[in-house]
Order: C-alpha cells, then sequence, then structure tokens
C-alpha cells in the first residue's frame, strides 16, 4: 500500500466528509435551537440532488447559476417544512416533534417516488467539471475540488453568521434559552425559520454535492446519508456546530479509510462501521467532542 | 390624566386548574413611580410578573400598557412595547459573554431587518455602532465593562444579577419588571443594587415595578407597596403604613393578636 494510495484515500475522505459536515450542521442547528432531532433533514438532500439534476440537464443552466439555486431552493424547502410541519408541534413534547420529522421524511420519499419515479438516474456534470486534476501524489476531478472548496467557504459563511451578525446572535440567543429569548423581544419565529433556511439550505447543496460525486441519483437517496450526517452530529456533540463540521469531516474520513485500508471483503460492512464508531466515541465522550451537557428542556 | 398611567390592571385572575393563584388583582401605575411587590411565598408575585410579561395568559381580566390592552400580547410584543424583566433565578444566555448577552436584547429595538443584515447594507453599519455604543453605555453604568467578554456563566452571582439588569434595559424599556433583585446578594452588593436602581430610575425616566424579600430594599426605594397573600390583594399604600399595618404583620408573622384575643 503506498503513500499514494492513502493520500488518495484522505483526499476522498474528506470529499466524503464535506458533504457529511454540510447536512450535520443542519441537523445540530436545529436541534440546538429547538431540540427536535429532523429525520426529514436528509430528505432535502435528495430534493438537493433533483433541483440540480432539472436545473443542469432539463434546463440547461450553467452549473455557477444552478448552484446558488440550488442553495436558494433548499432554503425555501427549509422554510416551508418549518411552518407546514414543526411550527404547529412548537410546544408539544419533544417525541411529538420527533414523529413528525419522520412523517415529513415519509412522505417526501414517497413524494420523490410518485413524482419521479424510483428508477435511478444518471447525474452527470458538464465536462469541465469531470476534468480530473493531479496534484502531487493525488488525482481528483474538477468536480471535488469544487465541493471541498465550496464546503469550507460555505462553512467560514456561517460561522461568521452565527459569530458576528445579529440575526446569528439571536439564533445563538434562542438556542440558550427561548423563553427569555422572547422576553428580550427577540422573534423567535423568525429565528427558528431562518435557522430552518440555512441548514436546509446546506443540506440542499449537499445533495448537489452527492448527485456529483456518486453520478446516480434515485429518491430514497437522502435517508442514509442523513442518518450518518446525524451520527456525524452526534459524534460532534449535537447543538455545536463546529461539532458538526468535525464531526462531519471524522465521519468521512475514518469511513473511507475503512473500506480503503482493509481488505475488500470487509467494504461491506461499512456502515455497521460508521454505526460503531458512534457508540465507541459515546462510550469515552457521551456529550460528543465539543458538545456541551445539555438538560433538557421541557 | 390618562396618558401618565403607565399600567392598569384590572380584575386580573389566573388559574392553573383549579388552583387559584391570582385572583381580583388590581394596579395601577403611574409613568415613574417605584412599586414595590411583596408577600410571603406562594402568595403570587412571580405570577403577576409572568402574566404582566406575557409569559402567562390571564383567565380573566385585563392589562393595559400606557392605554394600550395588552392583556393578549406575546412576549416579544411586550417587550417591544416596552415593558422588561429579569428573573427571580438568573436567566441569562449562558455561553454568550456578557455584552452579547446585552447586545442580543439590543438588537430586536434598534436593529434591521433579516435581509439588511444578511446583505450588510450602510444602514446596517451604522444601526451595529449604534448598538456597539448603547451596550458600552449599559456596561459602564453597570460596573461590567472589565468582564465584558467573559461568558455569562462564568461570573459571580451578584455580577450575573447586573447582567441580568443591564439587558434589561437594553430592551429600551419604560417599565422594568425587577423579580427579587437582591435575592442572595451580601449586604454590600444589596447596598450598590440599591443606588443602581435610584439611578437607572432617574437617568432612564423609567417606571419600575419590583418584587422583593429584603425589606431594606423595598422600604427605602419603593414610593408605594403593594402586599399581595394567597394571591390575594393584602393592602396597599406607602412604607410606612405598610409596615403599621397589623394584617400585613400578620400574614408574614402568623397571627399573634387574633390568638392571643382567641
Amino acid at each position: 500500500m503506498s503513500g499514494g494510495y492513502i493520500a488518495q484515500q484522505i483526499v476522498n475522505g474528506l470529499i466524503l466528509g464535506s458533504m457529511y459536515a454540510l447536512v450535520a450542521i443542519g441537523f445540530s442547528m436545529i436541534y440546538g435551537i429547538i431540540r427536535l432531532i429532523n429525520f426529514a433533514h436528509g430528505e432535502i438532500i435528495m430534493i438537493g440532488a433533483f433541483l440540480t439534476l432539472g436545473l443542469l440537464q432539463k434546463l440547461q443552466l450553467p452549473f455557477p447559476v444552478a448552484a446558488p439555486l440550488v442553495l436558494i431552493a433548499g432554503a425555501v424547502v427549509g422554510i416551508i417544512i418549518e411552518k407546514g410541519a414543526f411550527r404547529p408541534m412548537r410546544g408539544a413534547p419533544q417525541v411529538t416533534g420527533f414523529i413528525a420529522s419522520l412523517g415529513v421524511s415519509i412522505m417526501l420519499q414517497n413524494l420523490g417516488i410518485l413524482l419521479l419515479t424510483a428508477q435511478p438516474r444518471n447525474f452527470t456534470f458538464p465536462d469541465y467539471l469531470q476534468s480530473v486534476v493531479q496534484i502531487g501524489l493525488v488525482s481528483f476531478r474538477t468536480i471535488d475540488g469544487v465541493i471541498m472548496a465550496s464546503a469550507l467557504v460555505l462553512m467560514g459563511g456561517l460561522l461568521f453568521l452565527v459569530h458576528k451578525t445579529r440575526l446569528g446572535m439571536a439564533m445563538r440567543a434562542t438556542a440558550e434559552n427561548i423563553d427569555v429569548a422572547r422576553l428580550m423581544g427577540i422573534n423567535i419565529n423568525r429565528t427558528i425559520m431562518a435557522t430552518f433556511a440555512i441548514g436546509s439550505a446546506l443540506a440542499a447543496i449537499a445533495g448537489l454535492m452527492w448527485g456529483g460525486k456518486f453520478g446516480q441519483i434515485d429518491p430514497l437517496l437522502g435517508f442514509v446519508p442523513g442518518l450518518k450526517s446525524f451520527v456525524a452530529a452526534v459524534i460532534g456533540g449535537v447543538g455545536s456546530i463546529p461539532g458538526a463540521i468535525l464531526g462531519g469531516y471524522i465521519l468521512g474520513l475514518s469511513e473511507v479509510l475503512f473500506v480503503g485500508l482493509l481488505p475488500p471483503i470487509y467494504s461491506a460492512f461499512r456502515d455497521a462501521f460508521v454505526f460503531s464508531t458512534l457508540i465507541l466515541i459515546l462510550l469515552v465522550l457521551p456529550n460528543g467532542i465539543l458538545g456541551k451537557k445539555m438538560e433538557d428542556r421541557a | 390624566m390618562s396618558d401618565s398611567v403607565c399600567l392598569a390592571v384590572n380584575g386580573l385572575e389566573k388559574r392553573f386548574g383549579g388552583v387559584v393563584a391570582l385572583t381580583d388583582y388590581d394596579i395601577e401605575i403611574r409613568s415613574g413611580e417605584l412599586v414595590g411587590l411583596i408577600g410571603p411565598n406562594g402568595a403570587g408575585k412571580t405570577t403577576v410578573f409572568n402574566l404582566l410579561s406575557g409569559v402567562l395568559k390571564p383567565t380573566r381580566g385585563t392589562i393595559f400598557f400606557k392605554g394600550q390592552d395588552i392583556t393578549r400580547f406575546r412576549p416579544d410584543q411586550n417587550a417591544v412595547l416596552g415593558i422588561a424583566r429579569t428573573f427571580q433565578n438568573i436567566r441569562l444566555f449562558n455561553a454568550l459573554s456578557v455584552k452579547d448577552n446585552i447586545k442580543a436584547a439590543l438588537h430586536p429595538h434598534m436593529g434591521c431587518g433579516l435581509w439588511k443584515t444578511v446583505l450588510n447594507v450602510p444602514g446596517y453599519r451604522r444601526s451595529e455602532r449604534r448598538i456597539e455604543d448603547k451596550s458600552r453605555e449599559f456596561l459602564d453604568l453597570l460596573g461590567l465593562l472589565e468582564v465584558e467578554n467573559e461568558p455569562a456563566e462564568n461570573l459571580p452571582y451578584g455580577l450575573q444579577r447586573r447582567v441580568e439588569i443591564g439587558r434589561a434595559l437594553a430592551v429600551n424599556p419604560s417599565l422594568l419588571l425587577l423579580d427579587e433583585p437582591a435575592a442572595g446578594l451580601n449586604p454590600n452588593e444589596t447596598e450598590d443594587l440599591i443606588q443602581t436602581i435610584r439611578t437607572l430610575h432617574q437617568r432612564y425616566n423609567l417606571t419600575i415595578f419590583l418584587v422583593e424579600h429584603d425589606m431594606r430594599v423595598i422600604m427605602t426605594i419603593c414610593s408605594r407597596i403593594q402586599v399581595l397573600d394567597m394571591g390575594h390583594i393584602l393592602a396597599e399604600g406607602d412604607p410606612v403604613s405598610i409596615r403599621k399595618n397589623s394584617r400585613v404583620i400578620a400574614a408574614y408573622l402568623g397571627q399573634p393578636e387574633s390568638s392571643a384575643h382567641a
């Protein structure tokens, strides 16, 4: 096993990790602000992937135009889901919101099958994004480079938004204590809506990336990466955005290295490996790597 | 004269299931008054505050703030109108710095909307500067400048109380509700608090409604005191008359006279 091979695997891990991280951020932000484990979040990946397909291949839009549109559409979908499914559940026990999110998830999957059929579709990017770049020992396609770079830019922008703007401050204050935030005049409905919009926009972009990376999409594609991103959020410490990012990269890297470095016979166990990693990390760090002990809020 | 009435509450009642927490509650507070609310534990004082700030909705009765009916308003609407409060058990945004605690409360009142924020227009930057100045003003006034970048949870109790008052001020209230601001403070801190409340009252033209167990605080700063017991108003008057009121003494100390006469 050469150094080049390992370096290549690390790059592959970073690509996968970028996608997990972007989705995990949404899980973490939404949990942080309303203590909701949103299982419908993974479906946004699917929606983002199909939107990209439609914009690029049906409407023939150039990639630099399509990508921001996917981002915006993701935000809109997030707002609709929040308003339609979760706002009516506000104040209900935690488990009610959780069940509602499962309902939304199943509904979106089946809506996808109904409208788009379960037939997997090929997903191709324009040639200039498919061309292979060789840097040192590793090679990757331009789209993979775009995935890694844009994930970093989006995460940087998000951290700036959360820590340096007043919307971010309202989000942090609401996450800290929703009742007090409201008493200080913070419009929590708008703050929660913005959180869903941001989280969903990132997940939709992850969907674009998913299609670009694996080249094939179907209406059920969101479930497994959604679940794994949730694992990433928990590993990093749910509620913490840096934690979600760290968890995403840790999970992406370890998953790829597990498959790449062990004999091929084990590669069918990659999902089992991911969830074992979760259990091991939680045994040592029950609140995740960067998570703080959070009391349950009634 | 009704324009100088800050708060007018009529026939307020709150039931929790079969429990009547508060009944037949009235109060009228004129602008600029400093009124105290006292009573034994469980008398309904915090319920009054929760109703006034919109956290709870009354079962019956009305609340008018500056002539406007706010009986059914949400807490954030009340905050925007100018009602701010502190809490009996301190409830800060613990992970946020002292300064951010105050800024978070300033934003909804001095801010501009979401889109301007995202687009970072000049108007946004200007209001950002105003917020910075305003937060420094409150930090300075409350003696919190040295700890402005500390996470609120790291501060000692006495300072946390000050941060809470600063955050309430940041709401730019005309009515400030203080729920036991002296609880847990040592005598020196209490003395400082009395001074601080006086300063705020004058400098910002505030109307203050204060729940407190520390009689020294209540008796020195309030011009008028209302006494609650078991959800009823027991007495109302100036500090001297309240101190002498036999029903108030009985509520606090049991009923020496009646048992002696029995």
